[in-house]
């Protein structure tokens, strides 16, 4: 295998695995505050309609991600207003926000199909990317760098800050936490806004960066691999860092060795990869005693307060 | 817009209604689709072909449609449930609905069925597809001249029949041009994946192919071949506006024609069962407009092979033809006929699959 193909690879590699970390960065935050948030590719799919819409319109990549922050962030407060205010059913609510993304998204982008939009240059200087190393260092989009300095932000959050403390608190007992005068509501609100934002973002990399179009469902279940990574990586952002390029590999590795004329396995065997890695992984948790590596305590649950 | 999963509300909800159409209703006619109609591909493509059943027949038909229905017991689900609330022709738009299509056509003798690009019929069950081969065929010629590597790329969805005889077209023809052309398979196992189309369009160029043709739903291919500054072509539906440059012709799925026919038949009351493969000769199948960057010679010999077609679509595979591993699989003079191309499980010689 020659240099130049290695290095092709990797971009791609690099290319599948940074919008499911984006997005299951912000699913992580949700979770470890105590929220499971089922609706990510529903998200994803608002997101990526927008960001591609304000694109299209504005040709602005900063509209396009803000667009796409925003439109991800709405779509989980009303995901945050269902089971966090009215206190419905977390796991029925966020596959509900699932079908509903699928829908909305559709719609809105009815007026988009057929239509493309140039994709926004690396935010490096060209001649920076001009050599073959220097374009796997500098040759990539915006959000890959955005993914990679996140991923460093929410590990110092939820490790090395009082907030992130709390935010941590208020995923494993709801109630102590009420009970020693934290805003719980409050606390899942920002996590569940947080993860909208970052999901919607992940969304815009296909609309605008991978594949510069719309089309319904153009995630095509990329929320469902994010969501498998955060319970694969036992909700460490460092190891959803690891998990993602991981996962990136697994999806394209096998289209490069098909392209070079090897078959590695079987592609049903590649493509259910993530899954059954989680799974073992979910096993090797339950297997494993001690703190650190287990689900947020109160994750999925419902909280009331007492009055 | 109808998903499968308002469709079953509503569904419920008109099958409480009351009693089925009766004579001097509007004929109603259903379509399923493996994808969402907004793909711009495939399922765009039949969307089209029922609109034009609505512009010929006016308010003498109802048309219905449900979108993204997976093939297997989904499908049946979806399929009983448009017969059950009345439609009297439905017509099910991909190769996997075949076996669920043929279960509810036995229990519920008074609809009828048209189901495409399978094999299996019933009494009240047609099967239609439509000789895609034909317009790879063209595309291939296309491709033997324009490649400079002297490998084209394939994104292929699942080796069956429909998909390997495409496969094998492109590459005899291309390989008339320049015996020397190879063409490289990926298989994606998915009929509608944008992000994984892109993703084995570049692995392909990564790997020295510079012409890209696709056998997958979205135009994911294109815009990646697009940026890269290499050529491809369109699958189901003219695709210049993703990748104005790249994109040199489309092969166009023209299903209209056949629908309207149905469902005339069906009016008529002349609806029989069969099996139908149209092509060129039909206008099922069409060649959309050349790329500019399309040399005049390479027209000519596109359109040669056209009008070969025309004249005989079993041309395309004329022999001496060998399979991958040499041996020689249609000897000269011969040619395959529709039997052998509708079971085709061998790749031809230079197909790297």
């Amino acid at each position: 295998m020659t240099e130049a193909i290695a290095i092709a690879i990797l971009m791609t590699v690099i290319g599948a695995a940074t919008p499911i970390l984006l997005a299951a960065l912000g699913e992580l935050v949700v979770e470890k505050a105590g929220v499971l948030n089922l609706g990510v590719e529903g998200m994803m799919l608002v997101g990526a309609v927008s960001g591609f819409a304000a694109m299209a319109l504005t040709a602005s990549p900063l509209a396009a991600v803000l667009a796409a922050m925003a439109a991800g962030t709405l779509a989980a407060l009303l995901f945050g207003v269902l089971t966090l205010t009215l206190t419905a059913n977390q796991v029925a609510t966020g596959l509900a926000l699932t079908i509903f993304g699928i829908g909305l998204s559709a719609l809105v982008g009815e007026g988009f199909v057929g239509r493309t939009v140039d994709v926004r240059p690396p935010p490096f200087p060209a001649p920076l990317a001009e050599g073959a190393w220097s374009r796997l260092l500098f040759g990539h989009d915006a959000l890959v760098y955005v993914s990679l300095v996140m991923t460093a932000a929410v590990w110092l959050f939820l490790t090395r800050t009082r907030a992130g403390l709390i935010l941590r608190a208020v995923g494993e007992s709801d109630l102590s936490a009420h009970s020693i005068g934290y805003p719980v509501i409050a606390v899942r609100y920002g996590a569940v806004a947080f993860g909208g934002a970052m999901a919607g973002l992940a969304g815009s990399y296909y609309s605008t960066v991978l594949t510069p179009m719309w089309a319904e469902e153009l995630t095509a279940g990329r929320g469902w691999i994010a969501l498998a990574l955060v319970v694969f990586a036992a909700w460490r952002p460092w190891r959803l860092l690891l998990g993602a390029y991981l996962f990136g590999a697994v999806m394209t590795l096998e289209l490069h060795a098909k392209a070079a004329g090897v078959s590695l396995l079987a592609p049903e065997f590649l493509a259910a990869m993530p899954y059954l890695a989680t799974v073992l992984v979910l096993a090797l948790i339950s297997l494993r005693r001690g703190p650190g590596a287990q689900a947020p305590a109160c994750l999925g649950r419902p909280f009331k307060p007492a009055h | 817009m109808i998903t499968r999963r308002t469709f079953v509300t509503a569904a419920a909800a008109a099958a409480a209604l009351g009693p089925h159409a009766r004579a001097a209703d509007p004929v109603k006619a259903a379509w399923v689709y493996i994808g969402p109609i907004g793909d711009h591909g495939w399922t765009y493509a039949h969307d089209q072909g029922r609109l034009d059943v609505e512009k010929a027949f006016g308010d003498k038909v109802k048309t219905t449609y449900v979108e993204n229905v997976a093939e297997g017991p989904d499908a049946e689900r979806v399929i009983r449930r448009l017969a059950q609330e009345g439609n009297q022709i439905i017509f099910t738009t991909s190769f996997g609905y075949m076996n669920p299509t043929l279960k509810v056509a036995q229990r519920t003798p008074d609809t009828v069925f048209e189901h495409a690009t399978g094999y299996k019929t019933h009494s009240n069950m047609s099967a239609y597809n439509s000789r895609f081969y034909e317009g790879r065929a063209v595309c291939g010629t296309i491709a033997g001249h324009m490649s400079e590597t002297g490998v084209g790329g394939y994104i292929a969805s699942f080796p069956i029949p429909e998909v390997v005889m495409g496969i094998n077209a492109f590459q005899l023809s291309a390989q008339k041009v320049n015996p020397d052309f190879r063409t490289r398979v990926i298989w994606v196992n998915t009929w509608y994946d944008p992000a994984k189309e892109a993703d084995a369009a570049k692995a392909l160029i990564d790997q020295g192919v510079d012409i890209i043709t696709q056998h997958t739903d979205s135009p994911a291919a294109l815009q990646a071949a697009e940026q890269r500054g290499l050529m491809a072509f369109g699958q189901a539906w003219d695709m210049t506006s993703f990748a104005p440059k790249a994109h040199l012709t489309a092969i166009k799925d023209n299903w209209g024609p056949y629908y309207v026919d149905r469902v005339q038949a069906m009016i008529d009351g002349t609806w029989a069962s069969q099996s139908t493969w149209w092509g060129m000769t039909e206008g099922a199948v069409e060649i959309t407009p050349y790329n500019e960057r399309v040399p005049a010679n390479v027209v000519a010999a596109a359109e040669a092979v056209k009008a070969e077609i025309l004249a005989d679509t079993n041309s395309v595979f004329a022999g001496p033809i060998l399979d991958q591993s040499g041996a020689e699989r249609v000897p000269s003079g011969t040619k395959l006929d529709d039997g052998a191309l509708l079971t085709m499980d061998w790749y031809v010689a230079g197909v790297q699959s």
